[in-house]
């Protein structure tokens, strides 16, 4: 495929722009037919998750390009990093590891991108807007971004975002085209009670359906009888891109590209079209556990990063308990959120109540938990997802009422009812 | 052996030679871990020894360490590519990938590590009828043009 560059992308492979932003361009140069693609499109925006420290290599690659002087072109957020500046040494985390995915938080910073170390950079100021071309990485952060807001990214994998952020340019491919933005298969809601749609818990165990059957095809989503909140579709994301590859999905009559079925199909047919019910809900919610046990060292909050509303959820919650003295609870959010948190006095209410906060990271990015937390609740389908092969922890998938329950009991409580057949449901 | 009526079969040696498309070109040889799941390096391959560590994937407690790797494509997480860059640097990624398609997770961690490290793993794709005849244990040798050579070692070498 012949590679069409406008003179601004030959000036900074020629280096014009300075050596970073031609090691930027020549890596992108380098993707591009594996792209499937010819030529660059603007973007106005960048997330960075590269920031993720995975060993040596991901912070050589920080620091090459922060001593080569690079800045990024357009406004760029930064995901998680691989250690809470602050709080690290409250937990297990190794020093050498601490120290060294600090060098790669501040070799990204230097490069002139915002401090906002989030996985739930949609719920910042930074937020993209309808149609934006953007280069974010983060699978839950992408997934939001292309269906809730309906602007426009690839899956970009860790490496390749700063590139785009660095150059400003990103492969004129996939979902920044209008024609590959059509839904391919359709999941329509059967008997899914109005009730359980509008509970927090139905969005991460239908996420996970989401996931499981899509794969790598773009989704769309009929029969909704309610208008989710961000917070649910936040919880919707991240779930069908852990358990499949999610990178967007259409739910007919709230996402920005599906105002009907037929056009979230784009007057396509669609290869498939499945039902899904009360059983198959049941059956995922299920899958997001992995024990029977009653034993509870851990509830774990905030997967994606835990947002100002959650907290105001979570806090009357809280009000008059204590945890039990044998299981910790965690709360993972951004410092912006924890800033804000603080001054509401949320912070001194989730102390009072034996709670604790981590910031810039999570237990799946930071080595933090020590070796004794054998078992987990949360209420994040990712959090679920992951733990057990990553962590090699058992865990249990509940509501945020359950969470709290549990770990006032010291042990795990769920409430199934919410997950009965309803009576008389459409 | 099977025999694959695209590539030319030197019946002598058993010998197959087949074309695949580059999509990092580079020379390498050694012997086959092949699976036809697809692989998440975030949480699926061990860095520091170049284990596959997905307990539910057919080649866990594997070595792919300088082998050549063949699989489908990647799955799951974008940190895949920081994974495999980060093998390359300790120096225990696979000698070579051999995909059905064009990954791009694959391919940019193959580029970072020419660009970082000046030692890309040679990527090649093949169509899914090629793909399908190799077999681990056989030994490839892949040339730079993206043809791939396959055979047993005992028999050759």
């Amino acid at each position: 495929m012949q590679q069409k560059l406008t003179d601004f992308d030959q000036a900074l492979l020629n280096g014009e722009f300075g050596p970073a932003a031609q090691m930027a361009m020549h890596i992108l140069v380098r993707m591009l037919p594996i792209f499937g693609a010819e030529r660059f499109l603007d973007i106005e925006g960048a997330h960075i998750d590269s920031t993720v420290y995975q060993g040596i290599a991901t912070m050589e690659y920080a620091e090459k390009l922060a001593s080569l002087g690079a800045k990024v072109r357009v406004p760029s957020t930064l995901n998680v990093s691989g250690v809470d500046e602050h709080g690290w040494r409250e937990w297990a985390v190794p020093p050498e590891h601490a120290q060294n995915a600090y060098r790669q938080m501040v070799a990204y910073q230097s490069m002139g991108c915002i401090p906002t170390w989030t996985c739930a950079p949609y719920q910042t100021e930074h937020r993209p807007t309808f149609g934006q071309q953007i280069a974010w990485g983060e699978s839950n952060a992408i997934s939001f971004a292309n269906s809730v807001i309906g602007a426009r990214t690839l899956r970009y994998p860790d490496l390749l975002d700063i590139c785009a952020a660095i150059a400003g340019r990103a492969p004129a491919a996939g979902l920044h085209l209008t024609e590959n933005r059509a839904g391919e298969i359709v999941l329509h809601l059967q008997n899914i009670s109005t009730s359980l749609q509008e509970n927090d818990a139905f969005y991460p165990v239908l996420g996970h359906i989401l996931g499981k059957i899509a794969g790598e095809r773009i989704p769309v989503i009929d029969g909704m009888s309610v208008q989710p909140n961000d917070d649910q579709l936040k919880a919707l994301c991240a779930a069908a891109a852990s358990s499949g590859a999610v990178a967007m999905f259409h739910m007919v009559g709230i996402t920005p590209e599906a105002p009907t079925l037929t056009d979230a199909l784009q007057q396509h047919k669609p290869l498939l079209i499945q039902k899904v019910t009360m059983d198959d809900v049941r059956s995922a919610r299920n899958e997001l556990s992995t024990t029977d046990d009653d034993k509870l060292d851990l509830v774990v909050l905030g997967s994606p990063h835990f947002s100002l509303a959650e907290f105001q959820k979570l806090m009357p919650l809280l009000s008059g308990c204590h945890r039990h003295e044998k299981t910790k609870f965690l709360v993972t959010t951004s410092r912006g959120v924890a800033m804000l948190a603080k001054k509401m006095h949320m912070l001194e209410k989730l102390q009072d109540f034996g709670g604790q906060l981590t910031v810039d990271t999570c237990i799946l990015t930071s080595p933090m938990l020590p070796g004794e937390i054998k078992t987990l609740m949360t209420n994040s389908a990712k959090f679920a997802y992951y733990a057990p092969g990553l962590l090699g922890t058992q865990v249990v998938y509940g509501s945020l009422e359950d969470c709290v329950n549990s770990a006032v009991a010291g042990r795990m409580v769920r409430d199934d009812s919410l997950w009965q057949d309803a009576k008389g449901a459409m | 052996m099977a025999r694959c009526e695209r590539c030319d079969v030197n019946e002598e040696n058993s010998r197959m030679v087949m074309q695949g498309r580059v999509v990092v070109a580079g020379e390498a040889g050694g012997s086959v871990l092949k699976s036809d799941e697809p692989l998440s390096f975030w949480g699926g391959y061990d860095q520091k020894s170049g284990e596959i560590i997905d307990r539910r994937h057919p080649l866990s407690g594997q070595i792919a360490a300088d082998k050549i790797l063949v699989i489908p494509f990647t799955r799951g997480s974008s940190t895949t590519t920081a994974v495999l860059l980060e093998s390359v640097r300790v120096g225990v990624a696979p000698a070579a990938i051999v995909t059905t398609g064009a990954d791009h997770f694959l391919a940019l961690a193959s580029i970072v590590a020419d660009e970082m490290y000046g030692k890309p793993i040679p990527i090649v794709a093949l169509d899914r009828g090629d793909f399908d005849q190799i077999k681990s244990g056989m030994h490839l040798r892949l040339g730079t043009d993206g043809a791939i050579e396959c055979g047993f070692l005992s028999q050759n070498e």
